[in-house]
């Protein structure tokens, strides 16, 4: 059965000739009582079609911050967001009302999270959440939805998909169920899929076939994934660009060719210099020290200066490093970029 | 916040969470989960309206002497439902007796056998619960199958038979017989949640690093699972204050609770009642207060639950 | 340094099956989840074995049955020639202080009701004879500066620290009987990338100034390969491969281990569609119901009707100078397949 994409109301303000997704100087914060924790502080994106973007970072860095800004599932409150904006093909997410948002989300942008097992409802078979998406975002009738639902377990390569559609999510292995919560995902041919830590919760054998899925799809349909990471070997695999956040910033955009033979920030630098790698022994584990800073109280200047091997006086003041150029295509937030560059 | 940290942590939903600040103290001061509580619960307008109510109640009860300089008792007939006058400030009861100090009067043996019974649930529930969360097993079955017959046991029924069986010497005022009765048929609750709490604490990886080290089980017990499993525990007791203070006004009321001339808040209600078409004072006061006080009890175990809710730190 | 000669610890047939019961009175025993099922392994003097596997594998079990939270259903364990499996009441006490695990969650694996002093203290409590009690606060102080936190932390409470300084107490409070051996389970899994480094290193330190043997057990493979100098590899509760460094990352000879290595994704895009790929197919079996013979048969292209029907014994064999449990055991290298 062909899929029934007409139906959906063509939003208005769409640029086909516009860039796939691009994010501009997003700031999101949250408001606890511990203070204002800047967990986003102007950071920009841009994806085309076909293309993978790693977003690297650590944990409060605000790479899954960014992520559900996005897709617009930011809790708010305690989150919001303050500047910034979100465009899908030319038109601003940000300003859209919820009704218009709900259907961007699914259909043209979809995203898959670390957890399958607490993403999928445990009380519904798989069967049925596919089915769903079929009969509520296209009109399907059942026996469409059911039908369509086994070519997509198929496609995600889930042995005996036919018999798995009345399957509960806990009666899938976490491989399996990843699988699952990517074909749903897909389900209804996104053309950005954003994938949240997809593989870190996974064996190393269990991600290598999910990632290669991903890869396989994404080739298919001409998709622009947004892959969510801290694990740089994944991200020397896959990736097309790559995108070092630090405190709510990029630091360090590049193609990812050129970030991993020359770093231009130091903390890309210093990150990949702390990893063990398995094609080396008895590597010295270069160690940043100190600790990322709270996000309620983010250092002056550059965020990064504390931890800093290259630091100087400038980069204790105010205002925090631009986003020097240093090749076409490629930036750093560092006033020494040079310097790191010719490091190496 | 995403990844390993935030999944370890919150073993929640992988679209991540609200980045909590990770950062080491910089106040000098330690501060245990206890104060921690105590922070929020400061801020708490539940916590404070529940407090000063129960702290009222409490003056009430060890102090009556503060809120009335009239004698409960000195009751003449001549003064049979008269309105209110001088410091008698909800007037007189059928009995020609002072409403409002009876009322006054009234919460010191409400209180008491609210707590003492109280008390006593929460040592047998402790026990029970403790006992069958901790060993598990055999031990559990059995502890867990006698609580729920305790649980079958129909109050109301039970709580007549012990109640009149326990008072029946003549000269008694009944409050030991209260007291026992309601402490031993209201402690099921806390037992399975002090259960639940321990098996809870007793699978964390902190428990299996003591026994990694050679803690026998009083130390487990003591030091490791009690501790951080207390706090439910006492939240429920809170709550177990408030309806057993209002259980013991049923009681009261029916007959079987407090007798001679105890003076209580139920035994005022129950003799108030056939005249509550002439004079509804005498009825409505001690209600009122009983009511409030029962609330106030609830309220305060429920702010206190929120501040312990373990919000991960 | 290791004295080739100096085993501090031994398993010989290390076997431990959770029986699956069914009945609601009168449970029966329907079958067992073989975790663990015959392992035998050795740790030398100041060495560190490293255990890798994948979920399900039993190297988890495996760490608690070696530090004696989970009772064997078969084998010994021997520390320093005493098997620990047999020894009861106050010899167990003071055999168990030699071996120490840290664990894997730094979120939970401190009680956070405790000051750090008294959870870094508790094992002095527990066995009083190792430090008088006037010598112990200092010995707590000295154990926090070891482990490079501020002893003068020792009145705060665990959710005041981060991840990696949880970690740290942790590994302060297994350092306090000063015990010879140490079994590492995923210590650094639930940290991110760059405080990984400062733990891993520090562990590093502590065994050249302590002379400490490790068992660390990991799914990391690339952590693994850069502090141990044994590994051993499981699958489905038995050790199917086990070899020095060089052995196991650059000639591993089982089907599985080089099936593992070659998933490991390296930090180098130039490598990209150059290394050696093997996907399996498939997912592990049930532990409750291992395949016959080798177990690994299931998802192996070597697979021969031979390996349904005898069990591949873990030893050294013609093409692999290290043991390995294979019929077809050959050396191939994946890591650097350029």
């Amino acid at each position: 059965m062909t899929d029934i994409k007409a139906q959906i109301d063509v939003l208005p303000g769409l640029d086909p000739r516009a860039p796939l997704l691009e994010v501009t100087d997003l700031h999101v914060e949250f408001r606890t009582q511990y203070g204002v924790a800047r967990a986003v502080n102007g950071a920009n994106f841009t994806l085309a079609p076909g293309e993978t973007l790693a977003i690297l970072g650590e944990s409060g860095c605000g790479k899954s911050v960014t992520a559900q800004a996005i897709m617009g599932i930011l809790d708010s409150p305690p989150g919001f967001i303050t500047k910034g904006e979100v465009k899908y093909r030319g038109l601003d997410l940000l300003k859209l009302p919820e009704s218009e948002r709900r259907k961007v989300r699914a259909n043209q942008i979809a995203m898959i999270f670390q957890d399958a097992l607490s993403a999928l409802n445990p009380v519904f078979t798989v069967g049925y959440q596919m089915a769903e998406l079929f009969r509520v975002h296209r009109g399907m009738s059942r026996g469409d939805a059911k039908r369509r639902s086994i070519e997509l377990l198929d496609q995600v390569k889930i042995p005996g998909a036919k018999a798995r559609i009345g399957d509960y999510p806990h009666q899938f292995s976490g491989g399996m169920r990843q699988r699952v919560m990517i074909g749903m995902a897909l389900a209804l041919d996104p053309e950005v899929l954003i994938a949240d830590e997809p593989t870190t919760a996974l064996d190393v054998t269990v991600q290598a076939q999910i990632m290669g899925l991903l890869a396989e799809l994404q080739q298919q349909r001409n998709m622009g994934l947004i892959l969510i990471t801290h694990d740089m070997g994944v991200v020397a695999d896959v990736a097309d660009r790559i995108s070092v956040m630090y405190a709510g910033k990029v630091v360090e955009e590049a193609p990812v060719y050129d970030i991993y033979a020359r770093p231009a920030h130091p903390y890309a630098k210093a990150l990949l210099e702390s990893i063990p790698r398995l094609d080396m022994k008895g590597q010295e584990l270069n160690v940043i020290k100190g600790l990322p800073p709270a996000l309620t109280s983010i250092p002056q200047g550059c965020a990064f200066n504390p931890r800093c091997a290259y630091v100087r006086d400038e980069c204790r003041q105010d205002p925090a490093p631009p986003a020097y150029t240093v090749a076409p295509g490629r930036t750093a937030r560092c006033h020494f970029w040079r310097e790191v560059v010719g490091d190496e | 916040m995403s990844d390993l940290e935030a999944v370890a942590a919150a073993q929640g939903p992988g679209a991540g969470s609200p980045p909590e600040p990770r950062h080491v103290d910089k106040r000098d001061k330690p501060r245990s989960l206890a104060g921690d509580a105590w922070i929020d619960l400061r801020r708490s307008k539940i916590f404070w309206v529940a407090s000063i109510l129960v702290a009222i109640v409490l003056l009430m009860a060890l102090f009556p002497t503060l809120f009335t300089s009239a004698d409960p008792r000195s009751c003449a007939l001549s003064r049979q439902h008269a309105p209110a006058s001088g410091t008698a400030f909800f007037g007189y009861d059928f009995q020609g007796c002072d409403v409002y100090a009876k009322t006054i009067y009234g919460a010191r043996n409400s209180i008491q056998v609210g707590v003492l019974a109280t008390l006593l649930s929460g040592i047998i529930g402790l026990i029970f619960g403790l006992g069958a969360g901790y060993f598990g097993g055999w031990v559990d079955a059995f502890l867990s199958r006698f609580i729920d017959i305790v649980l079958g046991i129909p109050f109301l029924l039970a709580a007549i038979v012990m109640a009149k069986r326990l008072s029946a010497d003549p000269n008694s005022n009944g409050v030991m017989a209260v007291t026992i009765t309601l402490g031993v048929l209201g402690w099921t609750t806390a037992a399975r949640i002090m259960r639940s709490s321990v098996i809870a604490s007793k699978n964390q990886d902190y428990v299996a690093a003591a026994r990694m080290l050679g803690a026998g089980p009083a130390r487990l017990m003591m030091r490791h699972i009690l501790p951080n499993s207390v706090a439910s525990f006492i939240v429920v007791l809170t709550i177990l204050l408030g309806t057993n203070i209002a259980s013991e006004a049923t009681l009261s009321y029916l007959g079987i609770g407090l007798k001679g001339n105890a003076i209580s808040w139920g035994i005022a209600i129950s003799e108030a009642g056939s005249y509550v078409r002439t004079a509804p004072g005498p009825l409505i006061w001690p209600s009122i207060f009983l009511a409030a006080t029962v609330l106030a009890f609830i309220m305060l175990g429920d702010a206190v639950r929120d501040a312990f809710d373990p919000k991960l730190r | 340094m290791s004295d080739r000669n100096d085993v501090v610890l031994e398993t010989k047939g290390l076997v431990k099956h959770f029986p699956i019961t069914q009945g609601i009175v009168f449970q029966s025993k329907v079958g067992a989840v073989r975790a663990v099922d015959g392992v035998d392994l050795q740790l030398r003097r100041g060495e560190t074995l490293g255990v890798v596997g994948e979920s399900g594998c039993g190297k988890s079990t495996l760490a608690k049955l070696l530090v004696g939270l989970e009772k064997p259903t078969a084998g010994e364990i021997n520390v320093r020639g005493e098997n620990m499996v047999t020894l009861k009441g106050g010899a167990m006490r003071r055999a168990r202080r030699n071996i120490q695990m840290v664990l894997q969650d730094p979120y939970t694996s401190l009680n956070p009701r405790m000051t750090v002093g008294d959870i870094i203290g508790e094992p002095f409590e527990i066995h009083p004879e190792v430090t008088p009690r006037k010598g112990r606060a200092r010995a707590v102080q000295d154990l926090l500066d070891t482990v490079g936190l501020n002893p003068d932390h020792v009145n705060r409470y665990p959710h005041q620290f981060s991840g990696g300084q949880r970690q740290r107490i942790g590994i302060a409070r297994a350092l306090a009987l000063k015990p010879e051996i140490i079994v590492c389970d995923e210590p650094v899994s639930a940290l991110d990338v760059s405080i990984q480094a400062q733990v891993i290193n520090l562990l590093e330190g502590l065994q050249n100034d302590f002379g400490l043997s490790y068992i660390f057990i990991a799914h990391d493979l690339s952590v693994v390969r850069h502090i141990s100098d044994r590994v051993a590899v499981m699958y489905l509760g038995k050790i199917v491969e086990i070899g020095n460094d060089e052995q196991i990352y650059e000639q591993p000879t089982h089907p599985y281990t080089q099936a593992l290595l070659s998933a490991v994704p390296v930090p180098d895009p130039r490598l990209r569609g150059l290394r050696d790929q093997i996907v399996l197919e498939g997912d592990v079996p049930s532990p409750a119901n291992p395949p016959s013979g080798c177990r690994f048969r299931t998802r192996c292209w070597k697979a021969e009707s031979i390996c349904a029907e005898q069990e591949p014994l873990l030893q050294i064999r013609e093409r692999s100078p290290h043991p390995s449990a294979c019929h077809f055991a050959e050396p191939r290298d994946v890591v650097h397949a350029v």
